[in-house]
């Protein structure tokens, strides 16, 4: 059941978050013609892909739809990365926008399949299917997954994976899921968010959506900030707004901060103070092409190492890795070590070339993008924390290694891939 | 040509494809073991492991025509592919035909890797292990004299080459299976001495 | 070497990472394009496969005991 509203203000957010976020009466978009007017509806409207990718939704939509075979929706609630938290709140606070999403996005493609994806022990699972099951009178059958809690099982071929064959792990591309996926089918992959969006879209239309945000990076995005601030949480910002702003929302600093996560663990550090004014946006920005990706914002204390941090995240992501692929089952642990060594202030000479060397080796030869993203955290530790890195490389000590850890890593993992 | 000329050949060729499948499975086998030199490149030992195959079915073949053609004994061309139908010695002669059955599948599916599923060939490659057990109690149990003398301690040598080569193997992967986690392999602990690739 | 020979052919090298297991007997048979990382997995990177080079880059892939090498011809994969 939607609850009816008056059209939202334009430029007033959050859009999402609001308690009484709800679709107000939907012009029909039955039949071919319908889907067509849905998709052009999302690419006037220039929605992006609010999953980590940033890619356009409208073309994803079409490339689905064009597949020849009856294609299967998969919704990705999954989001394993632990600095993130956006989804789960989202699904907390307005299921009914996700599931009104998926329906819309699998008519839009002609799908009546749709396998809502989420991960164990979140206890979204309930809320969810009660939501589903007020819209059991349609013709799409619904149906819940709960995926292992592993990093790489919420990227889009593990799911379609863990659907097909209960394995949540990574396959090789091609073909990519909107090709081939579930059962042999064209399947749509789409995150949460850009979910509950696609709902606002298709019932506030395309120019209320653009009323916030960049030309190129529409609408409002949802973020997650922790570490060294006041208030952390999950907020809703516009595209554009700087990096300083966002932190001032979250109650700003509560100590001096000497650089912030931006994008996960699979983004970019942004040193300050000439971080502060960069732009936040899915496209990329600033001196080290940093990208929103799927939210999170971890801000670093000053008094922290922020290659001790890195370190022990590099290791986390080591062992999150599917081992299927050499380059990544080998590569990480061994960055990880090099990292962690010269984080410790005792590197042999060779550690520091050796780690370079390692980081351009490991880039681009999985299956997947995981060891990509932990190869660009790393660099990017290494050029943002530059000055620490001299120092810990001819051995001098650090205290920021003895201070309490900030980037946050996941207390329950599962160990197994079924 | 006299009865005795003809069986002596099919004894021989009998013999000689026995030798020349315990060298198929054990090139197989250093193959999975990653063996290699820089005098035998793996490739080179690859390559062997498949042109002794070949050999193999080819002395098989001309093995199987000889004893059928042979009149001495009541075997037919059905007989040795078709197990146990025989008139002379049906349960020898049928592991035998077994055997070449197997040998038949396993290069047939080979030189069609590429168009086969490639999980279909793995598993269809295990029936090499059972292939050349049934070839060697096939020969054992129906030569005439293959029980005694020189002709069994082939058969012995044999069988004691592919025991050895076997248990490396298991012992092997069990190794690589308890260091590299839930995935068994294990490269980088062996190091290939290629020529010129310095690593 | 003639110019014809050094052109790319259209072919491209590609290796599965999943099936990959490092044998590397890619590296062997085709070491001018083919380079083995510390660790033992081939380097790749999508290369053009010059003329000269393509009957022995068909023998790299048929070699592979996984089948892990491809190469990708002019008209898109499986050449």
């Amino acid at each position: 059941m939607t609850i009816t509203v008056d059209r939202p203000q334009a430029d007033t957010l959050p859009r999402l978050l609001r308690a009484d976020a709800g679709l107000a009466p939907m012009p029909s978009f039955a039949g071919a013609g319908g889907r067509d007017r849905l998709i052009d509806l999302v690419d006037r409207a220039g929605l992006r892909g609010r999953g980590g990718a940033g890619f356009p939704t409208a073309r994803k939509l079409k490339a689905v739809a064009g597949g020849g075979k009856e294609p299967v929706v998969l919704v990705n609630g999954c989001e394993s990365e632990p600095a993130s938290r956006k989804d789960k709140t989202l699904m907390s606070y307005a299921p009914h926008l996700v599931v009104d999403g998926a329906a819309l996005a699998a008519h839009a493609v002609g799908a009546t399949r749709v396998v809502l994806c989420l991960e164990r022990g979140t206890g979204l699972a309930e809320r969810l299917a009660r939501e589903i099951d007020q819209r059991r009178r349609g013709s799409v059958r619904w149906q819940l997954a709960e995926v292992p809690r592993r990093y790489v099982a919420s990227e889009e071929s593990s799911l379609v994976h863990f659907v097909n064959a209960g394995e949540a792990r990574p396959l090789a591309v091609p073909p990519r899921p909107f090709e081939r996926g579930v059962d042999g089918r064209p399947t749509l992959v789409d995150n949460v968010e850009t979910l509950a969006h696609l709902a606002l879209i298709a019932s506030h239309g395309p120019d209320w959506f653009r009323a916030v945000g960049t030309p190129t990076d529409p609408g409002s995005a949802l973020v997650t900030v922790s570490g060294a601030v006041h208030r952390p949480g999950v907020y809703e910002i516009a595209p554009g707004t700087t990096l300083g702003a966002v932190l001032d929302t979250a109650g700003g600093p509560t100590e001096p901060l000497g650089a912030a996560l931006v994008g996960g663990y699979f983004g970019t550090w942004v040193p300050f103070p000439e971080g502060w004014q960069l732009p936040l946006s899915h496209d990329r920005t600033g001196p080290s092409a940093t990208t929103l990706g799927a939210g999170a914002i971890v801000a670093l204390p000053a008094s922290s190492c922020g290659i001790a941090e890195t370190a022990r995240v590099a290791r986390y992501l080591a062992e999150e890795s599917a081992r299927q692929c050499g380059p990544c089952m080998f590569g990480l642990p061994a960055i990880a070590g090099d990292l962690a060594a010269i984080a410790a202030g005792r590197p042999d000479p060779a550690a520091y070339p050796r780690l370079s060397g390692r980081l351009t080796v490991v880039t681009g030869r999985g299956a997947c993008r995981h060891p990509d993203g932990a190869t660009r955290l790393v660099a990017s530790a290494l050029e943002a924390f530059s000055d620490d890195l001299r120092a810990h490389l001819v051995g001098r000590p650090c205290t920021g290694i003895q201070q309490p850890p900030i980037l946050p890593l996941p207390r329950f993992r599962d160990r197994r891939w079924r | 040509m006299t009865l005795v000329n003809l069986w002596y050949v099919a004894r021989a060729t009998g013999m000689v494809s026995l030798l020349l499948l315990t060298a198929t499975v054990l090139l197989g086998i250093l193959g999975r073991l990653r063996v290699g030199s820089a005098g035998w490149p793996r490739f080179a030992l690859a390559g062997l492991h498949r042109n002794v195959s070949l050999l193999t079915l080819a002395f098989l073949g001309v093995h199987a025509a000889v004893v059928v053609i042979d009149s001495y004994v009541p075997i037919d061309w059905l007989d040795s592919v078709v197990p146990f139908v025989s008139a002379y010695q049906p349960f020898w002669l049928g592991l035998g035909a077994i055997a070449f059955d197997l040998l038949l599948a396993l290069v047939v599916t080979s030189l069609l890797r590429a168009r086969i599923n490639p999980r279909l060939w793995r598993a269809l490659h295990w029936l090499a292990y059972a292939c050349w057990p049934l070839a060697l109690v096939h020969a054992l149990g129906i030569g005439t004299d293959a029980a005694a003398g020189w002709p069994l301690a082939l058969g012995v040598a044999c069988a004691v080459a592919v025991v050895a080569a076997a248990v490396w193997r298991l012992v092997a992967s069990w190794r690589t299976r308890l260091a590299a986690g839930d995935r068994g392999t294990g490269p980088a602990r062996q190091r290939r001495a290629v020529a010129g690739r310095a690593l | 070497m003639s110019a014809v020979a050094d052109q790319a052919s259209g072919h491209r090298l590609r290796v599965n990472p999943i099936s990959c297991v490092a044998h590397g007997l890619c590296a062997e048979l085709l070491p001018e394009m083919v380079e083995l990382d510390e660790w033992g997995y081939p380097i790749v990177d999508g290369a053009a496969v010059p003329v000269r080079l393509v009957a022995q880059a068909r023998r790299a892939v048929a070699a592979c005991p996984t089948l892990a090498l491809h190469l990708d011809g002019k008209r898109g994969r499986h050449a």
